[in-house]
């Protein structure tokens, strides 16, 4: 019961700041979609910040180092507080000052005029819309099954506990429909009014409460192992390799032997039953073989996507002069660094605390996502089980936000207001279209989300190498007058169809370890469009002198 | 220096690639953060002030021009 009220709390606070902000709407599209163009250097850190990290900065950082290593802060973290910020300093303000000066409110806009072609549009929107539709089911389902699973006990005369063995949901949890409608509804709600400056102020907020609740969480899980050199010195007797990127012979492994014994008895209980009760087949820990240089050096290019992902684009636009992305620029790295340091180390020491003779996380435990929140359900009280949930919340809520409102204005601004003329929408028609088309992709998002597609969490990574593998476009369009529409066809399409061969390779993302040339795919995909953009521009016409004039300017 | 400073930017790109401490834990910083960690963090807080230089030596000052630039309320620029 504590926190599903910390958790009502937090969302009740979410709420007001939404009604607050909605007080400063201007009642114009260009306020709707863009704030005005006026956020400031703080709020569009907070907001950048809170939209590039999902739920995944948390919960994600914490289950990959348990499951690979103090490695992964290297692979995903360091590298992104470089290429982040590189694509807001060389990619976001060129074009905030294109969306500036020629009136962008979309990417596909900036596209279709620096390339001359409309049909650009046709081609990019489908792709961009179905890149970020599963992040949006990932956001919907992560919430919904956060607050089933923090809400145990709430409510036992209302609903009944269901499942068996770790996955089991208890009497009186918040059920999945219900809680993922609550936080579409908080959601929509704020992103309905305030458009994205409701979004903006609701980031900030959600930032500050996911960093304060990650250290204060990394603290209190500290004290409880007996201090951070006695959870440290756990995992150098038992399980050193995860504090370090190789797998020496002599390594104890304790944790893998330990999955080991229990997949071999639930193998055991498995094959000892009728074939047509059996189930599932269990499946057997991988054995930890360290991470190779090239896989990690391969993983530079994921953060790329940045430059491309349509809600960026759109909360770039929405600064109020260039000098605003100055301090997003230089604190991102930082900001990345305080979320990720204690999440990684947390991880690496979930593999190896014990308390008591038992080991904090069982053995067996085949969910890398759930650690932390077994670590504070284990180790912590529900106070912080339940502010941990609301850290959790805030995190995917920062995404989900921009999300929602990037596909409304995609869909007001690209379809509706592109093909029936701009002069033909007033600004109040733009306002409720966009609206309008919130509340449509919230509502098909939930609906989606109750399928429960499990296979969508392992689309994850597959949709950032879509958007990293279109970033030669976006740069090339804005640093070489010689970039095609030609060429900017053959980079997309060449993205498309090598994505989709790799793709298919993995087994339609099934195989999370998948790697190609030992590299992660997204390498081979970015060479790939970059070769074409470059080779098919080279052999095509120039842009028209106008088309060049207007985005590479003499005087400037 | 703005050439530097890219310079500098690319150099750290390199040294992230640390296969110098790819297979140790030690020296464990603090007695608590193996050094694998550490030096990316310390790699996060060099981008921090790589970028913070780029700020101030490669800043793209005539894009400032364009703070004055008006837009009207349909978004258009006028």
């Amino acid at each position: 019961m504590t926190q599903f009220i910390i958790i009502c709390v937090y969302l009740a606070l979410l709420l007001g700041l939404g009604v607050l902000t909605s007080r400063m709407f201007k009642g114009t599209a260009a306020d709707y979609f863009l704030a005005s163009r006026g956020i400031g250097s703080f709020l569009l850190l907070m907001s950048l910040f809170g939209t590039t990290m999902t739920a995944f900065a948390l919960v994600g950082s914490t289950g990959e180092s348990f499951k690979e290593g103090i490695g992964v802060y290297g692979m995903m973290a360091s590298w992104s507080g470089i290429v982040h910020s590189a694509c807001f300093f060389l990619v976001g303000i060129k074009l905030w000052s294109f969306g500036k000066r020629f009136g962008y409110t979309t990417q596909i806009q900036f596209f279709r005029d620096r390339f001359e072609s409309d049909k650009l549009g046709v081609v990019l929107f489908p792709i961009l819309v179905g890149l970020i539709v599963p992040y949006l089911l990932i956001g919907v389902m992560a919430a919904g099954v956060t607050i089933e699973r923090s809400t145990g006990g709430a409510f036992p005369s209302f609903f009944a506990g269901h499942g068996v063995g770790p996955a089991a949901i208890p009497a009186g949890a918040i059920p999945f429909w219900l809680g993922s409608a609550g936080i579409c509804l908080v959601v929509l709600i704020y992103v309905f009014f305030g458009g994205v400056r409701g979004t903006a102020w609701a980031n900030a907020f959600q930032t500050i409460v996911f960093i304060i609740l990650g250290i204060v969480t990394f603290s209190v899980i500290s004290d409880e192992l007996g201090g951070a050199k006695a959870a440290t010195e756990m995992v150098l007797k038992d399980n050193p390799h995860v504090m370090r990127r190789t797998v020496r012979e002599d390594d104890p492994l304790t944790r893998y032997h330990g999955d080991h014994k229990v997949f071999e008895k639930r193998m055991a209980t498995w094959e000892s039953k009728p074939e047509s009760e059996r189930g599932a087949q269990p499946i057997a820990p991988h054995k930890p073989k360290g991470i190779s240089p090239l896989h990690f050096l391969s993983y530079m290019f994921i953060p790329l996507s940045v430059g491309m992902f349509p809600h960026l684009f759109q909360h770039w636009l929405t600064a109020k002069s260039a000098k605003s992305f100055k301090l997003s620029v230089i604190a991102h790295p930082l900001l990345i660094m305080i979320v990720w340091v204690p999440c990684v180390l947390v991880g690496a020491w979930a593999t190896s605390a014990v308390i008591d003779g038992k080991p904090v996380i069982p053995y067996g435990f085949s969910n890398p996502n759930a650690v932390l929140v077994k670590m504070v359900a284990a180790l912590t009280d529900p106070m912080l089980g339940g502010l941990l949930t609301a850290g959790i919340l805030a995190a995917i809520m920062s995404s989900l936000d921009s999300q929602f409102l990037c596909i409304g204005s995609m869909f007001t601004n690209d379809i509706v207001a592109h093909y029936a003329g701009r002069d033909r929408l007033t600004d109040k028609q733009r306002v409720l279209c966009g609206r309008i088309f919130v509340v449509i992709i919230v509502a098909a998002t939930y609906g989606l989300a109750q399928l429960r597609p499990g296979s969508v969490f392992t689309l994850g990574v597959w949709c950032f190498s879509g958007f990293a593998s279109l970033f030669p476009l976006v740069f090339a369009a804005v640093y070489w007058k010689r970039a095609t529409r030609a060429g900017a066809y053959a980079c997309v399409l060449t993205a498309a169809v090598v994505w989709w061969i790799l793709f298919a390779k993995s087994g339609y993302g099934s195989s999370r370890q998948f790697l190609f040339l030992d590299m992660m795919p997204v390498a081979t995909i970015v060479g790939a469009s970059t070769a074409a953009l470059v080779i098919v521009s080279l052999a095509t016409k120039a842009p028209s002198a106008e088309t060049v004039e207007r985005f590479f300017p003499k005087h400037k | 220096m703005r050439l530097f400073v890219y310079f500098l930017i690319v150099l750290l790109a390199i040294v992230h690639q640390d296969f110098w401490w790819w297979d140790t834990e030690k020296p464990l910083i603090g007695g608590v953060v193996p050094i694998g960690l550490a030096y990316h963090a310390l790699v996060s807080l060099a981008a921090a002030i790589l970028w913070g230089l780029a700020v101030k030596h490669c800043w793209p000052h005539d894009l400032d021009d364009d703070d004055a630039t008006t837009v009207s309320n349909d978004g258009a620029a006028s």
